[in-house]
């Protein structure tokens, strides 16, 4: 089936002076729109938008909402207050992964789930015995980030005012007639916000935003560049960074949370959880690592060596990050090797045609390998 | 929280509720049985019309386990047991065909022996399987490794040639192996019927060989002298002189969960009893969906319990008799069954699958005042069959039952001509009135289907095959459990002696 156009596409498309799409959940994104070292220095620097509206999106509402998420996710549902928004993940039986996402506690009782993955089957699966309803509402919604240090005075430029709004806060901005939800979320690490609209009003809004940013030179930005920062604030992606339990078809693939250094989302006290009885005793054999390597040849998909002989993990996602100046990489390793300090990995550079063969040292290094002071401020201050 | 007056609260006072009652006892516990209604599940008398008594639901013995007829001491609580009926494959020219185990008459005679001979050596091979709990498969899961072996070398023993034929008929159906070796579709059909009996699929449904060989792996039918409550009966003296303590029409509304572990239950009054172990004895679907509530368990696991397969197709009838009906000269003391075709038995299935009535149902029959008195009123007669196959969910409820006994009425007519006149009073309970009555999900009497796919290690589901359960503290003793109903005891027995093992 040919791929679908986002909302936002007609502009997107005006941009893209590469042609450079990409599959994302059955739409066509920008991978990249003329040059990704300039769009991440956006994401940096000034401020970037990406359209997300591929993004799956779940309403969850009924009696019994908070009850159903506290089922179903690792997190304590019943402390997110309406208004505000929780990273998350979910796992099945075993207590395996099935994805990461963010929960919107809209109003009282109305809840978003917002993931990378489909999980449609699994969340009505799992609504047996609450009285809860359930709706698909990814094409509802068209979906833009804002992110970068001057995120929050476009958007004051463009007439909404977000400065006493907190990490993970959401609020609402009436463009034109229609609301817009906004939430301090974001996949890079930094100051940042995500605007949640109807369709109807997408290229309005786009069209506003690049009105009030093009004195702070706000540009479009491809999902490669949104990849690096990424990295850079060491988020981990399902099918890039850990295998969905139930789309992994060998069984060594899948991973805990524990495993995906997600341990610290598991609220043990608030009751049963799917996975929770699995997890209780399940002793885990890998560890999400994050890495500096030698050089500056980006290391995705690399075989991890202890001693540069026994193979001991993989690279999951790996660049040269410009903002650091490092060359880092997320890791799953073996757990008993996850501290070793004798850690290499083997790189295939492509230098003129043909492979070298590289073996780099590998150091621990710590996730995020990029943050800034002005991702947690409130007001978060202007450059 | 209150100190538990119990070690262990049972739910469901059935047959296997009080089998594992009995046995937890026995092993020093301290046991409470709580029933929703009366004792003994589908071991009950009742009194339908005034002065006629029957057994309730079932209403022969196929299956009591020996460990429990022997180990309560029922004989010495005055359980005694007719001799084996013999089966008497109706026919309506009144050419009967009485067949007693491997004995018959007929064109067959010879053949039925050798078939009947092969099949008891394959179903006496698997039947020790009956009272263990199943195997996980694995290593190292503290499965009963020397029994197993038992198992496994009974089938070796049989010799590479019956070995062979042995793997060949396990999943076959029945239909297609009485074709090949028989004949006499009197006989064909009676077996065909009996291996179909309690089942949703037909003769013609792959596997109905393997419930056959269950069948076969129990005892030939027999009637206890005062009802099947007198199995009821017997087992209550023998709880209650082991000191367990019972408390019937209260519901159990919970099971409560504490920390994760199972820790009591609260009735219906929401009176709690605290307990450390709790038993649930009924139903494993109801148990999980409505006793322990989806909070409790993993959304995978949930969802599986609901999916449990629980579809009913027999139908229970009870008639009062003004006189002794005559199924052309049949004796009455038989167990008669009606099935005069392999193909009747399919075409009585057939229709159930669209939720609808069949024209000729097949059933199992027995006249209970023809064993002994005090059934109904002198000169009088009670007559309860099985009828097969009833819609579980038919889109009318009350016109089904009505079709269902309108031509059951027609079939009996044609075999024993006069008995509509004689009916005084006529109840027929559908397999929705089964299981409003009974608490058997969809009507099925195993709480489950027995077939293959739900058998052993996969009964009720492949995480609860060894009587435990997800929730620390409660373990499963149901029908629903392996190796399913029938009025035997054996899943109540053999949880406990799980539970005993783990020392649980």
């Amino acid at each position: 089936m040919t791929l679908l156009h986002t909302p936002f596409h007609e502009r997107a498309a005006a941009l893209n002076r590469l042609n450079n799409w990409g599959a994302w959940a059955g739409f066509t994104t920008a991978r990249c729109y003329g040059d990704t070292a300039m769009e991440h220095t956006a994401l940096r620097n000034t401020v970037g938008m990406i359209d997300i509206s591929p993004m799956v999106k779940y309403r969850i509402t009924g009696p019994d909402a908070v009850a159903y998420l506290d089922r179903l996710t690792l997190r304590n549902v019943a402390k997110l207050l309406p208004g505000r928004v929780q990273y998350t993940a979910w796992c099945d039986d075993a207590g395996h992964l099935l994805d990461d996402g963010t929960l919107f506690h809209m109003t009282q009782g109305s809840f978003m789930l917002c993931s990378q993955e489909r999980h449609l089957p699994w969340l009505l699966d799992s609504a047996m015995g609450f009285d809860v309803a359930i709706a698909d509402i990814s094409d509802d919604l068209a979906t833009l980030a804002v992110q970068g240090p001057c995120a929050a005075w476009v958007l004051r430029m463009a007439g909404c005012d977000v400065a006493k709004l907190k990490p993970f806060e959401l609020t609402e901005w009436v463009f034109g007639t229609l609301p817009v939800m906004i939430s301090r979320t974001g996949f890079t690490g930094d100051l940042g916000y995500e605007l949640w609209m109807d369709p109807g009003i997408a290229l309005s809004v786009w069209d506003a935003l690049m009105v009030a940013g093009a004195l702070r030179g706000i540009r479009a930005v491809g999902s490669d560049a949104l990849n690096l920062a990424r990295i850079e604030a060491g988020f981990i992606i399902p099918n890039l960074d850990f295998v969905p339990a139930d789309q992994a078809v060998r069984e060594d693939r899948v991973r805990t949370p524990q495993e995906m250094g997600l341990a610290w989302m598991i609220d043990w006290e608030k009751g049963h959880f799917t996975g929770r009885r699995a997890l209780q005793t399940a002793a885990p054999d890998w560890e999400l690592v994050a890495l500096d390597i030698d050089g500056n040849v980006g290391a995705e998909g690399a075989i991890v060596y202890q001693d540069r002989r026994t193979e001991v993990g993989v690279v999951t996602s790996g660049a040269w990050s410009p903002t650091t100046k490092r060359n880092i990489a997320l890791a799953q390793v073996r757990r008993s090797y996850a501290t070793s300090p004798r850690l290499w990995v083997e790189v295939y550079a492509q230098r003129e045609l043909q492979y070298a063969k590289l073996m780099l040292k590998a150091t621990q290094a710590q996730r995020p390998f990029f943050t800034h002071a002005r991702r947690r401020a409130t007001p978060p201050g202007d450059i | 929280m209150p100190m538990p007056s119990s070690d262990a609260v049972i739910i469901g006072g059935g047959t296997n509720g009080l089998a594992c009652a009995y046995a937890l006892a026995t092993a020093g516990r301290r046991v409470t049985v709580i029933e929703g209604r009366t004792l003994g599940g589908g071991a009950l008398n009742t009194e339908f019309a005034p002065g006629f008594r029957v057994s309730g639901l079932a209403h022969l013995v196929t299956h009591l386990d020996a460990r429990v007829m022997t180990g309560m001491g029922l004989a010495q609580h005055n359980l005694r047991l007719s001799s084996p009926l013999p089966t008497v494959a109706l026919a309506n020219d009144g050419v009967h065909l009485t067949i007693n185990a491997g004995r018959t008459t007929g064109p067959d005679a010879a053949a039925w022996a050798a078939l009947h001979g092969q099949l008891m050596a394959f179903a006496q091979a698997v039947a020790p399987l009956r009272q263990i709990t199943p195997p996980r498969l694995g290593n190292g899961l503290g499965n009963d490794v020397l029994r197993l072996a038992r198992v496994a070398f009974g089938l070796r023993r049989m010799g590479q040639a019956q070995f062979r034929e042995f793997l060949r008929m396990m999943l076959i159906n029945i239909a297609d192996v009485l074709e090949d070796e028989l004949a006499d579709d009197r006989l064909k059909g009676a077996v065909a019927f009996d291996a179909t009996l309690g089942a949703w699929l037909g003769p013609r449904s792959p596997n109905s060989l393997m419930l056959l060989l269950n069948r076969l792996a129990g005892d030939a039918p027999q009637v206890p002298l005062g009802g099947m409550g007198a199995i009821t009966d017997a087992m209550t003296k023998a709880c209650a002189a082991k000191g367990v303590v019972t408390r019937t029409n209260v519901p159990v509304a919970q099971v409560i969960v504490e920390g994760g572990c199972a820790t009591g239950v609260r009735l219906s009054t929401g009176e709690d009893i605290r307990a450390p172990l709790v038993v649930s004895a009924i139903n494993p679907r109801t148990t999980f969906q409505t006793l322990v509530g989806a909070r409790h368990l993993d959304a995978g696991f949930y969802k599986r319990t609901y999916d449990i397969r629980s579809r009913g197709g027999a139908a229970k009838l009870h008639l009062a008799l003004r006189g002794r009906p005559d199924f052309r000269g049949a004796d009455l003391r038989g167990r008669l069954v009606i099935a005069p075709s392999v193909g009747a038995v399919e075409a009585a299935f057939n229709p159930v699958k669209y939720g609808e009535v069949p024209a000729r149902p097949v059933m199992e029959i027995v006249i209970p005042s023809a064993h002994e008195g005090g059934m109904a009123p002198d000169g009088q007669h009670v007559l309860s069959a099985i009828v097969q196959f009833a819609p579980h969910v038919p889109p009318d409820p009350t016109a089904a039952r009505a079709a269902m006994l309108a031509n059951t009425m027609a079939v009996l007519e044609d075999y024993a001509p006069g008995i509509a006149a004689m009916v005084e009073h006529a109840e027929l309970l559908m397999p929705y009135d089964i299981a409003a009555r009974f608490g058997m999900v969809g009507g099925n009497w195993h709480h489950g289907e027995l077939s293959v796919e739900q058998m052993l290690f996969l009964r009720p589901l492949a995480d609860l095959a060894q009587y435990a359960t997800p929730i620390p503290g409660l373990w499963l003793a149901g029908a629903g459990s392996h190796p399913g109903g029938n009025i035997s005891g054996a899943a109540g027995w053999n949880a406990a002696a799980a539970i005993v093992k783990a020392g649980a």
